[in-house]
């Protein structure tokens, strides 16, 4: 890859911080509300938290900016 | 099982494309909120802006064909292992588990991982060195330009029709799973694959398989997860399923090891010897497909370097070897955490009893996986599941098209059509056999679907080149003796056995027993033995003609044959960098997961 291009794992942290925001906003609107099914477990929020976490580190880290 | 599949393997005995939606329920399983819908979408534009901020990127034919050959290891890597995890795969294998237990985990372990590192240690090299752009190609290096055509034709057939087989797959599934419009997926699909392959070319569909295998994994890896905690752990599992059966709640059968049953055909319920698993699946067909189906090759071709196109499968490996925790460990657990709405426990039938029973309610074995989803995603997180899905069905069918275009171009246009035209002419017909690919695609599509009795045939053409090629290909790489009517004849001979030994079963289904040699064998046993049979034939024929032709001088065979390639020497590297290293534990992670599940 040349240095200036943006890199494979930029796109994916875009696209994981995204995922990520909106299943844990979702998550924390259904304890808000009560609505939580149960065998879920809450997996809306520890699994969009770690979506949302993981998408941050790959769209900071592997920001173009940093390789141009 | 097609599409994804990988072809030949899928040909192995995974459940026929067919019955796949024979069996699958009338009424969708699953019903989309707005949120879900919000994901899908999101992902379509992401595929859309990689392929064009990728267009740029994709200006000369080694750019658009072989994405500059500038993918890392990890890139590579994972672009090579989520060629071959496609949804149908998924739901397939769980359906699978569910019913015949953890001997599905087979085509996943023995049935790949040998032939992966097997590919990545000692066969890359001589792809890499020669500096071929296709499987094809290294047969016109090495036997010349006749068998090279030959296996240039079948695959560009058989690969664009696979791409149409995928595509319907794919909106049959949407149709059945969310009740979405079969026309409308099929137009969707194809507009965003033909739009990001015919801009990026193989750069762009490599993002989107990479892009695929973290969806996949994101969308999948809550299921078991949950299942596990729901059952209390693998030892709750198993004590719910022992419950199950004593109860007579659930089929008898060992649902948890998966070589115990193996000394006999009758002793497990699909029907196979351990002889068939090892040199059957676990060398003719996973070797066949693994080391010469262009479509996985490709991804590795494409490395940066030699350690990288190394090191490329055995990552792959890695991720390999952990798929059945998202794939047969769903449909493991369904056996004992799926509940009807009454509460009692929910028993999946097969294709046949569904069809039968029209409105009954009844689910296939097949739908286990989106049964699971449906559990335990909610809203939201079902949608990264669905998007999952798509996403692999999309990657397969740009993966099929992106080999399509780059065989077509170099391996049948170039030599045969336009032979001395500049390169940005080569670009324009690739970008140009990529929509023409996708339209065929499209024709194909709408032919399956008014005959859906072709899927299977489809599948089983496949099978019929992947083992021959195998043993062409092998010897041509390690034996200087082997001759161009060597390779030839072994091609054609080996196909010939493969397309008569299938025939004589089909009109026959009694030849069973000779086939796989116990009149206690099944479907599965037969593709197996088949494969063995066609490779050990392709060999066989390939050296007796090699040994009364004439040889190619050894100054032919640099950089295509063992013992007259000269290997780049490769810098020194940390131990945790090295490709052996790697391998070494990938091969110790292999042997410790058959003998804990033994």
């Amino acid at each position: 890859m040349h240095s200036t291009d943006i890199p494979i794992w930029f796109f994916i942290g875009v696209l994981l911080i995204a995922y990520g925001a909106l299943i844990l906003g979702y998550g924390l609107y259904e304890l808000g509300t009560g609505t939580m099914a149960v065998q879920n477990y809450h997996a809306s929020i520890w699994w969009g938290g770690l979506l949302l976490a993981l998408g941050l580190f790959y769209g900071v880290r592997f920001r173009p900016s940093r390789n141009g | 099982m097609f599409g994804l599949v990988p072809h030949a393997i899928s040909a192995a005995g995974s459940p026929s494309a067919a019955a796949l939606f024979a069996g699958l329920g009338a009424p969708s399983l699953a019903h989309l909120r707005p949120l879900d819908i919000a994901v899908i979408a999101i992902y379509f534009v992401m595929v859309i802006w990689i392929g064009f901020y990728l267009k740029s990127k994709a200006n000369t034919s080694e750019e658009f064909f072989m994405a500059g050959r500038e993918m890392t290891a990890w890139i590579a890597g994972l672009s090579f292992v989520s060629a071959n995890l496609g949804s149908l795969e998924l739901m397939g294998w769980a359906g699978s588990a569910y019913q015949y237990g953890i001997l599905a985990a087979h085509w996943y372990w023995i049935g790949a991982i040998p032939a992966m590192l097997f590919l990545g240690m000692v066969m890359m090299p001589f792809y890499y060195v020669c500096k071929t752009h296709s499987v094809p190609g290294y047969l016109k290096l090495r036997y010349g330009q006749g068998s090279s055509t030959v296996a240039a034709v079948s695959f560009a057939f058989m690969t664009v029709l696979m791409s149409g087989v995928n595509m319907f797959a794919m909106a049959e599934v949407m149709k059945i799973v969310l009740g979405w419009d079969l026309n409308f997926s099929i137009i969707v699909s194809s507009l965003a694959v033909a739009a990001y392959v015919a801009l990026g070319g193989l750069r762009s569909a490599i993002f989107n398989e990479v892009l695929q295998f973290v969806l996949i994994w994101g969308g999948a890896l809550l299921v078991p997860i949950l299942g596990l905690v729901e059952t209390g752990g693998w030892t709750g599992f198993k004590a719910r399923l022992a419950q199950n059966i004593a109860n007579g709640v659930t089929p008898a059968g060992d649902y948890t090891h998966m070589w115990r049953s193996m000394g006999h055909f009758a002793d497990n319920p699909m029907g196979i010897h351990w002889t068939g698993i090892v040199f059957g699946l676990g060398f003719a067909i996973s070797f066949g497909y693994w080391t010469t189906d262009f479509l996985v090759v490709q991804r590795v071709l494409a490395a940066n370097s030699l350690r990288s196109a190394r090191l490329a499968p055995v990552i792959g490996s890695f991720f390999k070897m952990a798929v059945p925790f998202i794939v047969i460990l769903p449909g493991l657990l369904g056996l004992v955490v799926l509940q009807n709405s009454d509460g009692s426990l929910m028993h999946l039938v097969g294709e046949n009893v569904v069809a039968a029973h029209p409105g009954a309610g009844l689910h296939s074995y097949n739908e286990v996986l989106p049964l699971m989803m449906v559990r335990y995603l909610g809203p939201g997180l079902l949608g990264l599941g669905i998007t999952a899905l798509i996403a692999g069905f999309m990657s397969g069918m740009a993966g099929n098209v992106s080999a399509f275009t780059a065989i077509f171009t170099y391996d049948i246009y170039q030599p045969h059509i336009v032979k001395h035209a500049r390169d940005e002419h080569y670009v324009l017909v690739g970008r140009i056999v990529t929509i023409v690919g996708v339209i065929i695609s499209i024709g194909a599509a709408y032919l399956v679907m008014n005959a859906a009795g072709i899927m299977d045939y489809v599948q089983a053409l496949f099978s019929f080149f992947i083992s021959p090629l195998l043993g062409v290909v092998l010897l041509g790489m390690f034996w200087k003796r082997a001759t161009r009517q060597g390779g030839f004849w072994g091609l054609l001979i080996g196909t010939l056995t493969s397309i008569g030994l299938w025939a004589w079963v089909k009109a026959d289904p009694s030849a069973l027993r000779y086939v796989a040699i116990s009149p206690d064998a099944k479907d599965m046993a037969e593709n197996m033995y088949r494969a063995l049979w066609s490779v050990s034939t392709s060999v066989g024929v390939n050296v007796i003609v090699s040994l009364f032709t004439k040889p190619k001088p050894l100054s032919e065979l640099t950089s295509v044959v063992y013992g007259v390639t000269p290997l780049p020497t490769e810098e020194p590297v940390p131990l945790y960098k090295n490709e052996w290293f790697w391998t070494a534990i990938a091969i110790v992670i292999f042997f410790a997961l058959n003998i804990y599940f033994w």
